[in-house]
């Protein structure tokens, strides 16, 4: 049951991946096929307006006016979506400058976004100026391996976050990047920082053997992959050294990924690692489809990238 | 046979408590969807946006002093009107706070040619040229640094011959690009002194191959942006009218 086969399909341009079947931990009554959407942002970097028409390589893309048209109309498709963010909400054009962030804030609310984490750029106003603009925000923000104790941040966050969407139960967790040596030491104060992937495996357990989510997801701001420091932890690190994760949506390093990336996973499953470039270009959509396994035997998981 | 009956009703129970169905993951899909100019603008959220973006643009716009002429980086050879300007603003305005913090002064400033990104033209000056010239987040950062590795920064300086702002260091070259005289506030330079250099994080960080940052004896953060130190100048002064100078010259 728990092993995933990879048979990796070329079917007119896309991928399409097969997994061994793997038995979810809820028990419904109801047999109906439930589909879960996941949207997702990182790095939009205060990117509130759209592109201009004379900018040179994003003109006319973008936007946080359009974005809302589109979430809406994805959640008029389908009410059981969420919608993330992997960081660095902050900093990029005048708007955090001159606003610190609140707008930032005030949008993703009204765009209702359901859980964000925090990447390196969240502290540029310093850890005292995201804590100022908490009271704007109207999600919440998750992380597992910074430890807040010491700080003005202390209890604002939470290391993960459980949804129940049609009675699928969902798991959010929140990995962020080391900031010593990426933000001033008086930014971040006395912020620690934990370690990525003992904080992941915690975290799994939890969501996966107390919480019973069915399905669990990792808001990562490690960044993608350092192909010149490839032992650097990244997503696609944390993938590898972790179980349980379906999906990592990461940020910090702005990749323009072709297609969401199949990993393995230290048991040899399959996940997916996304990430949607930056500045608020892109929107990532991934579909989850379950149904309740009543006339079905161990047929798998197709992944359609 | 009773045996049978009681496997019946092992198995028959099991089944009831599966009944209750299972979630089963038995699709994924993943795809990116691209924000163009194709989807509609929300009305209520670019309604929101508007007030914002209306006072960002009054503000960026206001008129704060005036340039008298239009200056590029690339005018002069070795030393330009406008990175002098810049990092002569720089000195200016971080001098103050710096020594106000730890008591000590900074002795000389090194910004880069490459990061000065537009010209500064004649007419009004606005916020809005502050973040044409420098729209980069970068903060002001002191590194106190061994004479030694000044020598390397000036090693630095005369390879890369082009007119990276300076303040407070004089430099003199012959045609061969050797040092002829070279001063921190007028002074000649000792190795074994500590030198309070100022300069962005970025370049701090190695940026524009800047090597001669690390190690050091202390870094200080000022938490104080590149840009600020030019919108603080801006507030202060009525006219903009930096020349070339003598600060980095080659004798032919």
């Amino acid at each position: 049951m728990k092993r995933r086969n990879f048979i990796q399909q070329a079917s007119a341009g896309t991928a399409l991946v097969a997994l061994g079947s793997f038995g979810l931990q809820s028990f419904t009554s109801s047999s109906k096929l439930r589909k879960i959407t996941i949207l997702h942002t990182n790095d939009v970097h205060s990117h509130i307006d759209t592109f201009g028409p004379e900018d040179g390589r994003n003109a006319n893309k973008g936007g946080v006016a359009r974005r809302a048209t589109l979430i809406e109309a994805i959640r008029n498709e389908n009410p059981n979506t969420l919608l993330l963010d992997a960081g660095d909400i902050f900093q990029g054009t005048p708007y955090f400058n001159y606003y610190g962030g609140e707008l930032e804030f005030k949008l993703m609310s009204k765009l209702k976004y359901d859980v964000a984490t925090i990447g390196n750029h969240d502290f540029d106003n310093g850890i005292d100026g995201l804590f100022a603009q908490l009271p704007h925000a109207e999600f919440e923000f998750v992380t597992a391996n910074y430890d807040f104790k010491n700080t003005i941040l202390d209890t604002h966050t939470k290391p993960y976050k459980v949804f129940k969407k049609d009675g699928v139960k969902i798991g959010v967790f929140g990995i962020g990047i080391e900031l010593n040596g990426l933000v001033a030491p008086d930014l971040f104060k006395e912020t620690k920082y934990l370690d990525p992937i003992e904080m992941s495996q915690e975290m799994t357990r939890i969501l996966k053997i107390e919480e019973h989510c069915d399905l669990i997801i990792c808001l990562s701001h490690l960044g993608y992959y350092y192909k010149n420091n490839p032992d650097l932890i990244s997503d696609l690190n944390l993938a590898k050294s972790t179980k349980d994760i379906d999906l990592i949506i990461g940020g910090h390093t702005h990749t323009f990924l072709p297609k969401p990336t199949v990993v393995k996973n230290v048991n040899n499953e399959n996940m997916l690692v996304n990430q949607v470039g930056c500045y608020g270009i892109n929107l990532g959509r991934i579909d989850f489809y379950f149904d309740a396994n009543k006339n079905k035997t161990a047929n798998g998981t197709s992944i359609i990238v | 046979m009773r045996f049978t009956h009681f496997f019946f009703l092992l198995y028959f129970l099991i089944f009831l408590n599966c009944k209750q169905d299972k979630l089963q993951l038995s699709k994924i899909e993943g795809k990116q969807i691209q924000i163009t100019d194709s989807i509609l603008v929300h009305p209520e959220i670019e309604a929101f946006v508007k007030p914002f973006r209306d006072n960002i643009q009054k503000d960026l716009d206001s008129v704060l002093a005036y340039s008298v002429d239009t200056y590029s980086k690339n005018d002069g050879h070795l030393n330009s009107a406008l990175g002098n300007f810049m990092a002569d603003v720089l000195y200016s305005e971080a001098n103050p706070i710096f020594k106000s913090r730890t008591g000590k002064e900074i002795d000389m400033v090194l910004l880069n040619h490459g990061g000065i990104r537009s010209s500064l033209n004649q007419g009004n000056v606005s916020k809005r040229t502050a973040f044409q010239l420098m729209p980069f987040e970068n903060s002001v950062v002191i590194v106190a640094i061994k004479g030694a590795q000044i020598d390397s920064l000036i090693d630095y300086l005369k390879r890369s011959k082009r007119a990276h702002p300076i303040s407070n260091l004089k430099l003199v070259v012959d045609k061969n690009f050797d040092v002829v005289e070279a001063k921190i506030k007028g002074k000649n330079i000792e190795q074994n002194y500590t030198y309070y250099v100022a300069t962005s994080d970025y370049l701090y960080n190695g940026g524009d191959r800047m090597r001669f940052f690390k190690p050091n004896d202390t870094v200080y953060y000022l938490n104080y942006k590149i840009r600020n130190t030019l919108i603080d100048k801006f507030n202060k002064v009525d006219t903009i009218n930096p020349v070339i100078d003598d600060r980095f010259i080659q004798i032919k």
